[in-house]
């Protein structure tokens, strides 16, 4: 009886005795022997040497045996295609059994046996499966028919499949119409436009017919494959509606979440004033409560869920707070998430009991939760205007436990705290300069000198606090040194007499001993605008703060809308498309809400779907993903020259494009027409790129970016002017990088075939009204090119094309403007190479390749980011003396070195290493030892860093090894990925 | 959908591996392995995404279920299969223990491939599953026996098969509830709420019709609009606000829906009718009333009175509870008044049992906790004080009012059917904080 006696078989010889034990005359050894097979297999081991003996099994009327057989041949089948045919016999055989349970067997089998060759043995059989008297041999041919697509999606159609499981949508037996749904389903979602489920109000009245007689799960599928329907009015929608909430009562929780996610999505059709749009709301919410008394895996599906919905539509959850109230025994990923329902839900009538609970929640023992509880203070604060006071005594409590993190985290909220409500809990700084000694983590001590520097005036010692931390600027996190200039600039201009000493010290740090070129750009301002105009300096670093607004880490309102389409599945619990993490053509549907009844235009065209859903007035906020729109704001795009040589890029170029800034932008600053308030960047405590480290990043309303943007003609004129208070030692890289540039476009001779990838689609039509961009990027004789395809698949022409980046690591901007000389036609594409240079403005990206690109033609701004290989950035003259390799080598110390392992590369080292050197990986010397190549080589990067390697390659073994030593470890990633990329292309 | 599922011992050896789709390779198995069941944290999601793919785990005992997809897959349908697979197992072959998989590995592959067909969930009611996977080989079915158990595995009612036949027909309905509660300490009720099941055991012969009635308000409301004003006063009082429900999937929901009756044909033997969730007006059967001082910075002095709630006549059993103590305790003295307290060290609490209680009763411990000094900045996080308890009501006041059966087809009437009913209501998350 006991079967657990296969798993321990571990001797010798065991294959030789299986196989005589299969070929054994009796049958009950040989199903002995066939469930340890099954049982090897599973452990992992390799028994397909088996393969011929357990086929011969197959051929027997005991059904568990036959069901092993087949267990093991849809296991290695596909490793074994041609004895696989053996079995085909059988199976056609079985299909003409007469009990119906041997041939569903049989046709689910055969699909899973992913041979070609056997495919066509499996078109008649699966023909007359589907029309089988038998529902249960019709169900299982559906989903047949779905797996046969999946290996051989061109004989599917050929053999007019997919119209018979169109047909079995009308079939009498509800689960034959689930499983066909389901199959069709997974069909469509491969063939975006292929209209193959052409839903109409016919075929939504059989699905919804059989949605009431059907299994749990097969009302999931129907359910998911209703949201994928467009009510064409608000009356077809609302009957749906009507014939989908009693599933909201069903014990299965993802019925429940599949029918919530119809609700939500029919909801955006029915008018406001509609009776049944209120009784609707009033249903929703007690299913989702009841959902967290499930499981609590489910429970946090639902939690994500619930996450979205509210921040769709509030009013559902407004009353129910207390279920969300963390329980001891929660697992972690469920308190977490329950813990940021209750902010989304804090408000004025709650937020009392929510503080009481937070307050609890900061002493627990999870770290993270912690964190995340006090953080939920400080937010409670900026939501509720009347819960600000004892918020602030809650974290100065808190304050006192002197447990460490709390502390850290506390102070970094009352920062944001001091910003909404300015001179009003100022009482407080003493306590926190008591602790400024336990901040150990970087954005705590850059919330702290915000403090001290916004409020120098109060604090009698402030310049001896911020002195104490100028003592070790070099070791501080970018985000403290800039915080640390600003607030001692701040002092200075707050009580110039005593402080001249230290800002000077902070000046010349910032811009003579630092490496950063943020940092050293703000030095520079500061002391130019210090040394020139006192006045106007007070007036831009003292400037008056805009208010933060009080909603934070919202999602963006188009992709919460695509989201919602897809509750209940892994998108709504990664909270992310689904193209994020579905490889292949399934994922790329982006899905939308329906518009609402009241648009009075067509609900079917996605445009004004979106259009209308926003109107919602969904609360204005920057993307919290990627911050694209708020890092392109500071960049203009220059007007299309349609004639003439592209100007030499120099700074006179940047000063053109700052100029018309107010006109390019105004597009992006949509109906804000009032003019920016008054510059104030430099001042505030998190300017754009501070936001991208800090977890939670801090909320800017469009005002604050129309300030934003005031800013930057000042700084853009600053620099067109020739520097005054520069000090003389201050090396010119701008024009050193573009000497080193022509140099190189000057130079004849260079080894072509440098590596570049082939063209990816960098902006999707979807997302760009049309306008389709792929493209790639490559050194060609020494110039760095973005070459590009622009497709137009809108329809209308489009003109007026032109581009710009982003700030980026290596400073690559155009070298010249977008040359699209023609009009863009209706599906026309047209190619366009774009010579960059590396002058541009510099800002450490994540990835460091990652370059943010904004497109603009007649129509509209677009963005997108892409990365690019650095190999492209590896110059020239990249060749090191072999001594100075060495010495550089030793140099360098032990821990700035990254090894990596390439694998399956077959080349030998020649080979290797002439490829290389068509993308400037220049080979110095190859030793070899033992049989084992090692090729040492060098290569420079645009902005002078020398990056050195060492490749190791074994003759006879596909895996290569590098080492790769630089002086900034940061590029190592990078470049052991173009090392790759290089080697396999 | 599913691409494949696995189950896993503690150690992470594999115990049964089903790939149902082709994107999911042999390597999913040991990614899972390593940096789930191997990693050095705490699980931080049931859902772990690496390198595109997406593990979905639910562990029982220690054994681990994982499901793998590459698709955007609906993720509570995933886990819902999961634990119904665990329910198919346990009805196979009870607890699931590596033991019990490795004993009837052959018997799961055969159910996965029944009830999982290429990453679809199909019908896996253990009722129709226990018709045709039998382990025992198929032994000549008659045609009208092989279309019956099609029929069942596809039909309507795939919950119950035809031709069931008991000389005796009779039905227990066990209403059972569990009551949560958060109270502060000053006895301030934080949140409360009884979520209840009613499980029905149902031996009946044929196809029967049932109808299941009970003391819900918006049923007793609408009732009593019809009736005389003074009888509609009287049972409004007795009726209880349901937040809200669900069914088991023999419950006719459009039915429920517009006419708010609870019609069905039942599976047979046991399983859950119902579920439900009250809010309002919950009878709290015990009160907790802790006092926690510290003496110095070695000593805590703790005072807890437990007072019940409910009529004198009825009696509570197996009450526990449960009082935290730090982690720095060297020593604990315990008086109390009724039932045995000791202190757990290594649970880092005292447990106090009480066997049986009566209604309207009142009692109490005390204790003194000697505390090792310790430099540790930490404060001590003070968990609640938990409680649990058994008693024969039902905390919400639901009340079945009847459970009407019809079978039109064989002779016998409602009246012939013996039905039980029970109510038990036990401690959820009882907890005050003190």
């Amino acid at each position: 009886m006991t079967d657990s006696k296969y798993f321990t078989t571990t001797k010798k010889g065991e294959i030789f005795e299986l196989k005589a034990e299969l070929n054994s005359d009796k049958k009950e050894k040989k199903k002995e022997a066939v469930k340890k097979v099954i049982a090897s297999m599973t452990v992992g081991k390799d028994v397909s040497a088996l393969f011929p003996d357990v086929v011969n099994c197959m051929q027997t009327d005991n059904l568990e045996l036959k069901k092993l057989v087949y267990l093991y041949l849809m296991n290695y089948a596909k490793s074994q295609p041609d004895m696989a045919i053996m079995a085909v016999n059988t199976f056609v055989k079985d299909c003409e059994d007469p009990n119906p349970l041997i041939r569903a067997l049989a046709v689910r089998t055969m699909g899973c046996i992913r041979v070609d060759k056997i495919t066509e043995y499996l078109c008649e059989p699966l023909r007359k499966c589907l029309k089988d008297e038998d529902p249960y041999v019709r169900k299982t041919a559906a989903v047949c028919v779905a797996k046969l697509h999946d290996i051989n999606a061109q004989l599917v159609e050929d053999q007019g499949f997919l119209d018979t499981l169109k047909d079995l949508i009308s079939d009498s037996n509800p689960m034959v119409v689930a499983n066909a749904v389901a199959a069709l389903s997974e069909i469509a979602e491969s063939h975006p436009n292929s209209n193959l489920l052409d839903l109409n109000p016919q075929t939504i009245n059989k699905l919804l017919t059989a949605l009431n007689e059907c299994t749990e799960w097969g009302q999931i599928f129907i359910l998911d494959c209703l949201a994928n329907y467009t009510p064409r009015d608000d009356r077809e929608s609302q009957s749906i509606c009507e014939r989908v909430t009693p599933r909201l009562s069903h014990a299965n929780s993802a019925v429940v979440l599949s029918a919530v996610k119809v609700l939500m999505k029919f909801m955006e059709m029915l008018p406001k004033d509609l009776d049944y749009y209120g009784t609707l709301l009033k249903k929703l919410a007690p299913p989702l409560v009841t959902l967290l008394s499930a499981e609590p895996e489910l429970q946090y599906v639902a939690l994500r869920n619930i996450n979205l919905i509210v921040q769709r539509r509030p009013e559902i959850l407004k009353h129910e707070m207390k279920v969300f109230f963390v329980k001891y025994n929660d697992p972690i990923y469920v308190k977490l998430e329950k813990l940021d329902i209750m902010i989304r839900l804090a408000s004025q009538a709650n937020i009392a009991q929510v503080l009481a609970e937070l307050k609890e929640y900061a002493t627990e023992v999870d770290v993270d939760f912690v964190r995340k509880a006090v953080r939920a203070i400080g937010r409670c604060a900026i939501k509720v205007e009347q819960s600000a006071e004892r918020c602030v005594s809650t974290l100065l409590d808190l304050i006192q436990t002197k447990v460490n993190y709390v502390v850290q985290e506390a102070i970094v909220v009352i920062k944001d705290i001091f910003r909404k409500y300015p001179n009003k809990y100022e009482s407080v700084i003493a306590t926190l300069c008591e602790n400024l000694d336990s901040l150990d983590e970087p954005e705590a001590r850059a919330a702290m000198i915000w403090i001290v520097g916004e409020y120098a005036e109060r604090i009698d010692n402030a310049d001896e606090l911020l002195e104490s931390f100028l003592e070790g600027f070099h070791d501080e996190s970018t985000q403290v040194q800039l915080q640390l200039l600003t607030a001692i600039v701040k002092l200075f201009l707050k009580k110039p007499t005593e402080t001249q000493e230290l800002v000077q010290q902070v000046l010349s740090l910032a811009t003579q001993d630092s490496d950063n070129p943020d940092l050293r750009d703000r030095g520079y301002i500061y002391w130019r605008l210090l040394s020139t105009d006192p006045v106007a300096a007070k007036e831009v670093v003292l400037a008056e703060k805009p208010l933060i607004s009080e909603e934070t880490d919202l999602i963006e309102p188009t992709l919460l809308e695509e989201l919602i389409c897809h509750i209940g599945t892994l998108a709504s619990v990664y909270h992310k498309p689904p193209s994020a993490f579905v490889e292949g053509s399934r994922g790329v549907q982006h899905k939308r809400l329906p518009g609402s009844a009241g648009s009075g235009e067509s609900a079917d065209s996605p445009d004004t779907g979106s259009a209308a859903g926003v109107s919602e007035a969904p609360p204005a906020v920057i993307p919290s993903q990627g911050d694209l729109l708020g890092d392109l704001l500071n960049l203009d795009l220059t007007p299309p020259t349609t004639s003439g040589p592209p100007p030499a890029p120099s700074s006179g170029m940047q000063m053109g494009a700052m100029d018309l800034l107010g006109g390019g932008l105004d597009s992006l600053m949509g109906d804000e027409s009032e003019p920016p308030p008054v510059p104030q960047r430099t001042d505030t405590p998190q300017s754009p790129q501070l936001s991208h480290q800090s977890p939670s990043p801090p909320d800017y309303s469009p005002t604050e970016l129309g300030g934003d943007l005031g800013g930057s003609p000042a700084m853009g004129a600053g620099f067109g002017a020739p520097p005054t208070a520069m000090p003389a030692s201050f090396p010119p890289p701008v024009s050193g990088g573009l000497d080193d540039l022509f140099d190189l476009g000057g130079s004849v001779g260079m080894p072509m075939g440098a590596y570049s990838p082939p063209k990816s689609i960098w902006l999707p039509a979807m997302k760009a009204k049309g306008l389709e961009i792929s493209g790639t990027f490559a050194r060609r004789a020494g110039v760095i090119q973005m070459e590009m395809t622009l497709t137009n698949k809108a329809m209308s022409i489009m003109t007026d094309f032109a581009i710009q980046f982003n700030r980026n690591s290596f400073g690559l901007a155009p070298a010249g403007p977008l040359q699209v000389l023609t009009p863009v036609g209706p599906n026309q594409s047209i190619e366009v190479a774009l010579p960059l240079s590396t002058v541009g403005p510099v800002m450490k990206m994540e990835p460091l390749t990652n370059l943010q690109v904004a497109v603009k033609n007649n129509i509209d701004v677009f963005y997108f980011s892409s990365q690019y290989p650095i190999s492209m950035l590896f110059v020239e003259d990249g060749k090191m003396e072999r001594q100075v390799f060495l010495a550089t080598w030793k140099d360098i110390p032990n821990d700035n070195e990254a090894q990596f392992q390439i694998k399956d590369c077959h080349l030998n080292s020649d080979a290797a290493s002439s490829k290389l050197q068509g993308s400037n990986v220049f080979t110095i010397a190859k030793r070899t030892v033992e049989g084992q190549d090692m090729l040492y080589q060098s290569m420079k990067l645009t902005n002078g860093i020398w990056v050195l390697a060492e490749l190791r390659v074994q003759a006879g073994n596909p895996n290569y090894t590098v080492s790769l030593k630089c002086r900034a470890p940061e590029v190592s990633q990078c470049v052991f990925q173009s090392y790759e990329a290089m080697l396999k292309n | 959908m599913i691409g494949g599922l696995f189950i896993y011992n503690h150690k992470g050896e594999v115990l049964i591996s089903r790939v149902y789709r082709d994107d999911i390779g042999r390597n999913a198995v040991d990614a899972f392995r390593v940096n789930v069941i191997h990693a050095r944290q705490q699980v931080r999601s049931p859902v772990t995404n690496i390198a595109r793919t997406s593990f979905f785990h639910v562990k029982r005992s220690n054994i681990w279920l994982a499901a793998v997809t590459k698709q955007n897959v609906n993720a509570a349908m995933v886990f819902e299969f999961l634990y119904k697979m665990c329910d198919v197992m346990t009805a196979y072959f009870g607890k699931i223990s590596e033991e019990n998989i490795k004993n009837n590995f052959v018997l799961i592959y055969e159910l996965l491939d029944e009830i999982l067909d290429f990453g679809y969930p199909q019908n896996s009611e253990t009722g129709a599953l226990k018709t045709f996977i039998t382990q025992q080989g198929i032994k000549g079915q008659t045609k009208e026996e092989q279309s019956q158990i099609t029929s069942q595995v596809t039909g309507q009612i795939g919950w119950r098969r035809e031709g069931i036949k008991y000389r005796r027909n009779e039905l227990f309905l066990d209403v059972l509830e569990s009551v949560n509660l958060l109270m502060s300490p000053q006895g301030q009720v934080l949140s409360a709420h009884v979520s209840g099941r009613v499980v029905m055991k149902s031996y009946l012969s044929g196809m029967p019709e049932c109808k299941f009635g009970m003391n819900d308000k918006i049923v007793i409301d609408k009732q009593g609009k019809g009736g005389a004003s003074d009888e509609a006063g009287k049972s409004g009082k007795q009726s209880i606000a349901i937040d809200d429900c669900t069914f088991h999937q023999c419950v006719r929901l459009s039915k429920f829906d517009s006419e708010r009756s609870i019609s069905f044909i039942p599976p047979d033997g046991e399983y859950e009718l119902m579920r439900y969730r009250t809010t309002k007006d919950i009878i709290l059967p015990f009160r907790v009333i802790p006092l926690v001082r510290e003496v110095g910075r070695t000593k805590l002095e703790v005072k807890v009175v437990i007072k019940s709630n409910f009529k004198p006549s009825l009696l509570a059993q197996k009450i526990e509870v449960r009082i935290p103590t730090p982690l720095n305790t060297s020593g604990v003295q315990v008086i109390c008044m009724k039932g045995k307290a000791k202190y757990k060290a290594s649970e880092n609490a005292i447990v106090w049992k009480i066997k049986r209680m009566a209604g309207m009763k009142e009692s109490q411990i005390s204790a003194e906790i000697e505390l090792l000094p310790t430099n540790d900045k930490k404060k001590w996080a003070r968990p609640p004080i938990s409680m649990n308890f058994e008693v024969p009501f039902a905390p919400s006041g639901l009340k079945v009012r009847y459970l009407k059966v019809f079978e039109s087809k064989l002779n016998y009437s409602d009246h012939d059917v013996i039905k039980w009913v029970r109510y038990i209501g036990r401690s959820g998350i009882y907890e005050t904080r003190c």
